[in-house]
């Protein structure tokens, strides 16, 4: 089919053809073209379905402000619903479809509810879905959810990445109009560093949509010139397709660059889209202004747009809706429509101007003082009817109609902080108003300053300005002759008695809807927004709001700026969120954490399990195991038989040197450190200051001044952020200095009665590893393999006879090799975390589980441990009454009666006869497994005066598991209470 | 000599080396590395010890500098030395002996992972990664900044060649997020 | 939000973990007779203002300082940064 309403001329690349397809109907474009031009010039005006009526709707607009032609585009996994056909730039073998119809856009089943309109008044959800509550679930959401919805997921994984991004400059201009580029050309001459940003893919603004000139030249030929003047300033960064989301604290903006939107893929490892965080000293906006819409009966038909837009479509895309076409005015702008369109051959059947001063038309039919009283056309615009300043009514015949009620400043950025718009009386509009965000100047349109060349002097003045008050000096800028018109207008905002007009066309809100609400007594303009659902569609009501807000004056008796407007909040256009994930999706959603022996177990086979960022080895399994349990038993029976290995490096590893070090680790310990002898390692308990637990560990005692302190795993960034705490806050003079070597040191866990005897072949010959040479708890700096410095730590999570070996990370590699070749003969196993856990369960020691943020010294049974003959941190609120009730929770360990039942963690402990409910809870399992060494499954759990209660039979419930069985309280030491293995 | 055999950061024998458009991204392993933090109430003797180890000042906040061996300010009266691991293996036992009690030395060495990036076009992959203002570098910047989530510190030799050190565990995600945006920007 | 590093300049607060009320400097003495109610003011109870509020914020992803920022609650402005170490110091956390 041809292009039937194309004309001559326009911005785009008539020499070339390219095809696209909307629906089931291929059709051609040029380069240049949007969507929505596209299919004007293809005599397409119906492009989607309301959401509420299911109205058939057409372009309003020609810009992202778009209310109406909202399309699914592209196909497979790029589908993408909601995407405004005004904005989406065509390109060749583009696909759309359009929303909200079933079966197809002409003939639309739901759009019965148009004629049941009178049912589906504001509010309509609320009243009618309210009773009874039980149909809500089963019936009345599923219902809506099918008939609501605006267009569909493709369900699959997208397949584009998104970049996310970080730019600086003394200067962010926001919009490349006319004051855009002026101010960007001043600041950028004045040697600032500047970021020019256009959410169009053409810097210039309305200059591309206008035909008026600038200076000699066309005004889009000089956009056209100054953006490539600008693009070769080393300081300028032109940036277009790129929209400003949001204005957020000193100085900090948001924006959104379309790098590949206009592409049918992505090139080779580009992102389709880049968040940017954009750090600026100073920002103009320069965002322009929205016409805005009068209301009218039927004012929603395909081929009604914004008398603006129709302008552009002429101008700047050679396209027009229909070969004959009227404008609707109540100011001067609307006739610079109809000579446009006249000039481009399009017959224009009569300009409706509300004022009865109208100016004469050139070439045109002019009806001062009159007004649309209906519409007719079944899919599109047939004829309009027009009452004149005397009541007489006529037919005027057009295919679209270009409607201007006046222009609202872009205030949206202005708001984002504390701005509130102040009413202008002049352009009847809020202009920008209150606090603006810092550094924030605003110029042009945006300003309420709507002549080109106010614009431009405007857009100068403002960057000169800032140049001035960031110590540089502006050359006085070269600004062309431009149109200095004066604003003409009489505010109209809709013709009175209409009852189907609508107000906010995405959302289906009419003029009726509005009054309706206001005599519901929904009289604030915020309760207004939510109880009609003005303004809170995709297009946040940028064509709609005004007039909302106007006919809520009227009805109320008040002045607009009386009513108040609703804020305006970030992001400006709709934004995909894959854009705020950025990269951080799939595997790269966050950094990984690789053990120095992990190229290893891999090559081992294991099995790997995320700790915070860590990937640790959780078992490894050998041929012929088919379940991880059997991986696990045989790790934990093996180390406890002969010798294990585990890759330790995880937990963090605090320096803390200085002469007051043993006085910090006092402090931040609740047990005592001063004491601890050189060669020497204690386990500490650290309390907040409330007095629970935070987390434990051991410190070994290199040298007087010099200690290493181990964290858990989990807690490593944040105990290190807590010890900084103590030392620069709370003991400021303490010589002590801290730093993190977690990463330096490859740290492995040698456990079982064999580890000394493979030990001895790691260690040089030098070193003492005999039971008194280098007892229980003892550490100290040695050497391995022939000279390699390592440090050695007799400590033990297992219970076994166990130490930490820890060498240069970059020999981790080396040295677990070494340690399985060197333990052959001893038959030697790694092991991995759940095997670790089964160990420390087996020997009762606290961990994560147990450490959980609720739970005390008391608790963990380890109240002496908190020195009464020092201060500490947490120590003086752990002593409080309430953390030490007589029933306060205790450490135990827990077996099942019936050795085949399981103790699962998060079960709880209930009284044998009581009734199963909160207030007859005893405790709960915190930790549990399998225990390979007892043929049974065990328990630790916090039990109410669980120390007293050794050998007493309780329940176990999980009412949501079914789990209801007797347990026996016993040690939480299953394995070795005595401590014989460790020491021996 | 012992004779366990060392792996690079990304688990290798041998650096890595990428290149892509105007950029080379090399993996480095031939620095040592220590931390030197003064004692309290020995700033001054610290500051002249330095001096004398890198043959000039110590550098000041968010800078990096040296003739004899390099240094880069951490935090208040806290530096990180480097020197050629070749020769400096065990750099913090090294230089703790010229500071003697003024200062406490830790060893870093293997705590870091490090990738130097050389060739145009720098800053148009670091604006993808940090919010360090890597396009205003000219050469002795040492900024400690969040590379794609990763504590890192972006040393900047000059515009052409600038050196990320960061976590060594994380190593093959920060080498994959150089890449990445090496690939993006070039 | 930026804060103006007193060392190194404005810094994004997303490089900053934020702690609370820079009221936390001033632990209380534990053998005071009255130290557990005083603990408990210390650890519970904060003041919320409206305006300006100091603060502690530590630079996690920069130099491992606890700064004390001067930010009023209502409008985010800044007016002051300073070491947590020197206002601690200053505040009579000397030993």
């Amino acid at each position: 089919m041809s292009q039937v309403n194309r004309l001559n001329g326009g911005l785009i690349d008539q020499s070339r053809s390219i095809s696209f397809r909307f629906d089931d109907r291929w059709m051609k474009g040029h380069p240049g073209d949007t969507l929505a031009s596209a299919l004007l010039a293809n005599g397409v005006r119906l492009m989607g379905r309301s959401f509420k009526y299911h109205r058939p709707r057409g372009p309003l607009t020609a810009g992202s402000e778009e209310p109406n032609a909202i399309v699914e585009l592209r196909d497979g996994a790029r589908q993408e619903p909601n995407t405004r056909a005004t904005t989406a730039e065509l390109f060749d073998g583009l696909t759309a479809r359009s929303q909200n119809r079933w079966p197809s856009l002409a003939f639309d089943a739901l759009s019965i509810n148009d004629r049941l309109s009178s049912f589906f008044a504001a509010g309509f959800y609320y009243k009618t879905f309210m009773w009874p509550a039980a149909f809500w679930e089963k019936l009345y959401e599923p219902m809506i959810r099918r008939a609501a919805g605006l267009g569909s997921l493709s369900l699959k994984a997208d397949p584009d990445n998104y970049d996310k991004g970080y730019l600086h400059c003394d200067v962010l201009i926001i919009g490349a109009g006319p004051a855009g580029l002026a101010a960007a050309l001043t600041a950028g001459e004045a040697g600032l560093s500047v970021i020019l940003a256009d959410e169009d893919s053409l810097a210039g603004g309305r200059l591309n949509a206008e035909s008026f000139a600038m200076g000699q030249q066309a005004g889009h030929a000089w956009a056209a010139e100054t953006a490539a003047r600008l693009a070769a300033m080393p300081n300028v960064r032109l940036m277009t397709r790129t929209t400003v989301l949001g204005a957020f604290d000193h100085g900090i903006y948001g924006a959104l660059e379309r790098v590949s939107d206009h592409l049918a893929v992505p090139a080779e490892g580009k992102p389709r889209q880049i968040l940017w965080r954009i750090y600026s000293r100073r920002a103009i906006l320069a965002g322009g202004a929205t016409e805005r819409p009068i209301v009218f009966e039927n004012n929603d038909r395909p081929g009604i747009m914004l008398a603006s837009a129709m302008r552009a479509y002429a101008n700047r895309w050679a396209a027009t809706p229909a070969q004959e076409i009227a404008v609707f005015t109540n100011n001067d702008d609307g006739h610079r429509t109809a000579a446009d369109l006249t000039a481009k051959g399009v017959l224009v059947a009569a300009v409706i101007d509300t004022r009865p001063d109208a100016p004469k038309g050139q070439g045109y039919e002019v009806i001062a003082g009159g007004t649309i009283t209906n519409t007719s056309g079944r899919l599109g615009l047939a004829q309009v009817e027009v009452t004149d300043a005397k009541g007489n009514r006529r037919q005027i015949k057009c295919g679209a109609l270009g409607v201007s009620g006046g222009w609202n400043p872009n205030v949206s950025l202005t708001c984002h902080q504390r701005g509130r718009p102040a009413w202008d009386v002049d352009i009847h509009a809020f202009v920008p108003g209150g606090t603006l965000p810092e550094g924030m100047v605003v110029a042009g349109a945006a300003n309420g300053v709507f002549s080109t060349h106010a614009a431009l002097h405007a857009g100068a003045e403002a960057a000169v300005g800032i140049a001035a008050d960031l110590g540089h000096t502006a050359p006085s800028p070269d600004l062309p002759e431009a149109e200095d018109a004066p604003v003409a207008i009489t505010p109209f905002w809709h013709v009175s008695g209409a009852k189907r007009a609508w107000v906010d066309q995405q959302n289906d809100v009419t003029a009726k809807d509005i009054k309706l609400a206001h005599q519901e007594n929904f009289t604030s303009v915020e309760h207004l927004k939510r109880y009609t659902t003005l303004g809170m569609a995709t297009d946040q009501g940028k064509t709609s709001n005004m007039a909302g807000l106007a006919i809520m004056a009227e009805v109320a008796g008040k002045s607009i700026p009386e009513v108040g407007t609703t804020m305006f909040r970030p992001p400006y256009t709709p934004t995909a969120i894959g854009a705020f994930a950025g990269r951080s999706r799939g595997t790269d959603f966050r950094p990984i954490r690789k053990t120095p022996s992990h190229f290893w177990a891999e090559e081992q086979g294991a099995e790997f399990v995320e700790v915070g960022m860590w990937l640790r080895a959780q078992w490894f399994p050998r041929a012929g195991e088919t379940h991880w349990r059997e991986s696990v038993d045989r790790e934990v029976l093996q180390t406890r038989r002969s010798v294990g290995v585990c890759d330790v490096t995880t937990l963090g590893k605090i320096d803390v040197q200085g002469s007051d070090a043993a006085e910090f680790l006092n402090a931040i310990y609740c047990n005592g450190f001063a004491k601890l002898a050189v060669g020497r390692t204690r386990y500490g308990l650290m309390l907040r200051e409330d007095g629970i637990a935070m987390d434990d560990g051991t410190a070994g005692r290199l040298a007087e001044d010099h200690f290493v302190v181990t964290t858990t795993t989990a807690n490593a960034v944040g105990v290190y952020r807590h010890m900084e705490f103590v030392r620069q806050c709370l003991y400021p003079d303490m010589d002590v200095q801290l730093i993190s070597t977690t990463e330096a040191w490859a740290q492995f866990a040698v456990a079982g009665p064999r580890s000394r005897e493979l030990l001895r072949k790691i260690v040089d010959p030098e070193f003492d590893m005999t039971n008194e040479g280098f007892p229980f708890m003892a550490c100290g700096e040695i050497t391995v393999c022939g000279g390699l410095r390592a440090r050695l730590f007799r400590i033990s999570f297992s219970g076994e006879l166990a130490y930490e070996i820890a060498v240069p990370t970059r020999y981790g590699d080396a040295m677990i090799r070494r340690l399985m070749e060197a333990g052959r003969e001893f038959d030697v196993v790694p092991y991995g975390t759940e095997a670790l856990g089964v160990m420390r369960i087996e020997k009762g020691h606290a961990a994560g589980n147990e450490l959980n943020g609720t739970t005390t010294a008391l608790n963990l049974g380890m109240d002496r441990m908190v020195s009464t003959k020092k201060d500490s941190i947490g120590a003086v609120l752990s002593r409080r009454e309430g953390l030490n009730e007589p029933d306060a929770l205790r450490l135990v360990g827990l077996r099942p009666v019936s050795p085949d039942k399981p103790v699962p963690a998060g079960a709880h402990l209930m009284t044998k006869g009581s009734a199963v409910d909160a207030a007859h809870d005893q405790g709960y399992v915190t930790s549990a497994c399998y225990s390979p060494n007892l043929g049974h499954q065990i328990g630790l759990a916090f039990l109410k005066s669980g120390h007293e209660r050794m050998g007493e039979i309780l329940r176990l419930v999980s009412p949501l598991t079914g789990i209801d069985h007797e347990v026996e309280v016993v040690s939480a030491h299953f394995v070795d209470p005595e401590g014989d293995r460790l020491r021996a | 000599m012992h004779d366990l055999v060392a792996i690079t950061p990304l688990g290798a024998v041998r650096p890595k080396v990428d290149s892509h458009g105007p950029v080379t991204l090399t993996e480095v392993t031939d620095r040592a590395l220590a931390s030197v933090a003064a004692r309290l109430g020995h700033e001054a003797e610290t500051a002249t010890a330095l001096e004398r180890l890198l043959g000039a000042p110590a550098p000041g906040p968010a800078r990096h500098g040296g003739k004899s061996l390099m240094a880069f300010w951490m935090g208040p009266e806290q530096w990180m030395v480097e020197a050629s691991f070749e020769t400096h293996e065990d750099l913090a036992r090294q230089i703790g002996s010229d500071l003697g009690a003024a200062a406490s030395v830790t060893e870093q060495t293997d705590a870091w992972c490090r990738f130097d990036l050389t060739g145009d076009g720098l800053a148009d992959v670091f604006e993808r990664l940090t919010t360090a203002n890597v396009r205003a570098f000219e050469g002795g910047e040492a900024q400690r900044a969040s590379v794609d989530h990763m504590g890192c510190f972006v040393l900047c030799h000059d515009a052409r060649h600038i050196s990320v050190l960061g976590p060594r565990s994380s190593a093959g995600s920060l080498h994959h997020a150089l890449l990445t945006a090496m690939r993006s920007a070039h | 939000m930026l804060i103006n590093h007193p060392l190194l300049g404005p810094r994004d607060a997303s490089e900053f973990i934020y702690k609370g009320d820079a009221a936390l400097i001033h632990r209380p003495d534990p053998t005071a007779p009255d130290a557990q109610e005083v603990f408990i003011d210390y650890g519970y109870l904060r003041d919320n203002p409206a305006g300006a509020h100091r603060e502690l914020w530590f630079h996690e992803q920069g130099d491992r300082s606890w700064l004390v920022v001067t930010r009023d609650t209502v409008t985010h402005e800044i007016t002051e940064v300073e070491l947590a170490r020197d206002v601690a110091r200053r505040e009579g956390r000397s030993k």
